[in-house]
């Protein structure tokens, strides 16, 4: 039906997250039909990424700068860290722009039925730019997941002693959520860390 | 509490098992289900059982009960009477594309699995649990676990939780390296928090079914007492004796204590023994027993009576039992499917009940 070129772009596109063939093929007749306000323009930023595509050497975040965007922008607070699993963590951290600080990417989770151990992921790192000083509180940003867990405690445990306070994120009602439609686990957790009202 | 009942008014397969197409009205009674082995009789009861989180009466995997020579998927559909209120539309089932993944719609909208435990419990009792409390402590483990679940819907990711991070240990004990200390720290505290809930949820379950055991008349029934065998773990305890074992348990191979070691000991209360130690009728008659009470706390503590399966029970109960199981029923109230090969061994049962004689994966109303 359409040329070799034309089927290679959308078979490359429908390998995307969030993508398929039925998606693929549509945004690729969106970019053929604009070809100087969409096709164009979107070459030049995929060529500008790719040549200048780096890991932060500092915080392990994905950026075209090195180090990244983040870890250089001098609004920030040197003193907050935040720990996360994945660079999609740190994004969707950063998305709301509420956390002032930092942050450091592990590169995953601690899981020892996938042979993941504390050497795959950048704790020596984490462990390096705590003891360097300037940090006073980390906040340990895991998923609520066992592995999630398993890492956040064993952080705690190794960043025990090092004089920083070590902080971890809330579990239970999601804002705008209405009790009804929660789980059990989560009214429990709710229930557990339950404050005076402000 | 008043109790509301829950009755399969009409129960829709389709490339289920033996069953290309099924279709059956039943009345609020007992259903009783009737034809040679291998009829398909329990893949009925089966299909049922699917209508409630889990993996069904035989726990089988989801591609297995596709058809075969069917789609390659299978729906199981359920017209959910609710008493006084409007019936609910439930069903399950797989498709071709995904035949390990199970779908859930309730009243047209897809769900989870676990939105089913709101609407419907159903419980069990089949002939593979007759050897239950001869066999190993794993299966009664399961059985009890089971019954909490009942009763604690975090029952079962508490569990899951447990498991997982027990499993993570294993492997890091008998790693070739050794293993990091912190790392089986955190997981020695994962298990320990998880391990102390299901520990806390069996002891509570154990507890509501011993009470409604003593408090109920159980007729020609024999009463059976309830224990939890193994220690009773309280999180830290649980955390300091974990991080204490790991020599032996890296010696053994495997987690040597905590919660997944328990077991559940089951006593003929009369004569005061063991039920493994009871006559093949009389461990029948009190696994019965134990299944109808559970029955009752669940009606008690969910608002809604759960629908029962009685796989092959009928016959393997004397005459006095089985018309005092009928009246047992009938004054419950539960729906209750059960099957059989003869259909007089159902003679002393109610009139509101609905006979179908199953024979080659055909269904027919006597």
């Amino acid at each position: 039906m359409s040329s070799p070129e034309i089927d290679a772009l959308t078979q490359a596109l429908s390998r995307l997250p969030g993508l398929g063939p039925r998606s693929a093929r549509r945004a690729v007749l969106h970019l053929l039909k604009r070809r100087e306000i969409a096709l164009k323009p979107l070459i030049s930023a995929l060529q500008a990424v790719e040549q200048n595509l780096a890991t932060c050497a500092i915080c392990g975040n994905v950026d075209t700068v090195n180090p990244c965007g983040v870890c250089t922008d001098p609004r920030r607070d040197a003193k907050l860290l935040c720990v996360v699993e994945e660079v999609a963590d740190l994004w969707a951290m950063d998305r709301a722009r509420l956390f002032p600080g930092r942050f450091h990417v592990l590169g995953g989770r601690l899981s020892a039925l996938e042979g993941v151990g504390p050497d795959d992921l950048s704790i020596a790192q984490l462990m390096a730019r705590v003891t360097a000083g300037g940090i006073d509180e980390v906040v340990l940003a895991m998923n609520a997941t066992m592995e999630g867990a398993t890492t956040m405690h064993y952080l705690a445990e190794r960043l025990a002693g090092s004089g920083v306070s070590v902080t971890q994120l809330a579990h239970g009602v999601p804002v705008g959520g209405e009790l009804d439609y929660l789980d059990e686990g989560t009214i429990a957790q709710a229930l557990r860390a339950r404050r005076p009202v402000a | 509490m008043p109790t509301q009942p829950r009755t399969i008014d009409r129960l829709r397969l389709t490339d289920f098992r033996s069953y290309a197409h099924a279709d059956i009205t039943a009345g609020a009674g007992a259903v009783v289900l009737t034809g040679d082995n291998g009829a398909g009789k329990t893949n009925l009861l089966e299909a049922i059982s699917l209508l409630a989180p889990g993996r069904g009466l035989r726990r089988a995997g989801l591609p297995e009960m596709a058809r075969i020579g069917g789609s390659g998927g299978f729906a199981v559909a359920a017209t959910l009477g609710c008493g006084a209120d409007a019936p609910v539309e439930i069903g399950t089932g797989t498709q071709a594309e995904a035949p390990g993944r199970r779908l859930v719609r309730v009243n047209g909208a897809g769900a989870a699995a676990n939105a089913l435990s709101e609407w419907l419990s159903v419980l069990w009792l089949t002939p593979a649990m007759d050897r239950l409390f001869l066999e190993s402590a794993g299966g009664r483990r399961r059985f009890l676990d089971r019954l909490t679940l009942a009763l604690v819907s975090q029952h079962a990711g508490h569990t899951q939780r447990y498991d997982a991070a027990m499993q993570s240990r294993n492997k890091l004990l008998g790693g070739e390296r050794a293993p990091d200390a912190d790392w089986l720290a955190s997981l020695e505290k994962q298990m320990a928090e998880h391990g102390a809930a299901v520990d806390a949820a069996r002891r509570m379950a154990i507890e509501a079914l011993g009470q409604e055991i003593a408090a109920s008349d159980t007729g020609p029934f024999p009463k059976g007492a309830l224990l939890l065998e193994g220690e009773a773990w309280e999180a830290e305890a649980l955390e300091e004796a974990l991080a204490a074992s790991r020599r032996a348990d890296t010696a053994a191979g495997r987690t040597t204590i905590g919660p997944h070691r328990s077991d559940l000991a089951v006593t003929h209360l009369a004569k005061d023994q063991p039920a493994a130690r009871a006559s093949t009728g009389e461990q029948k008659a009190l696994l019965l027993g134990l299944v109808l009470a559970h029955a009752r706390v669940v009606a008690a503590r969910t608002g809604r009576r759960p629908v029962l399966l009685l796989d092959e029970v009928a016959a393997h109960l004397d005459e006095t039992r089985r018309a005092a199981l009928f009246a047992m029923l009938e004054a419950d109230a539960m729906q209750v499917w059960m099957t059989g090969t003869d259909v007089s061994l159902f003679r002393a049962i109610g009139a509101d009940a609905t006979y179908i004689d199953v024979s080659n994966g055909r269904l027919s109303r006597l």
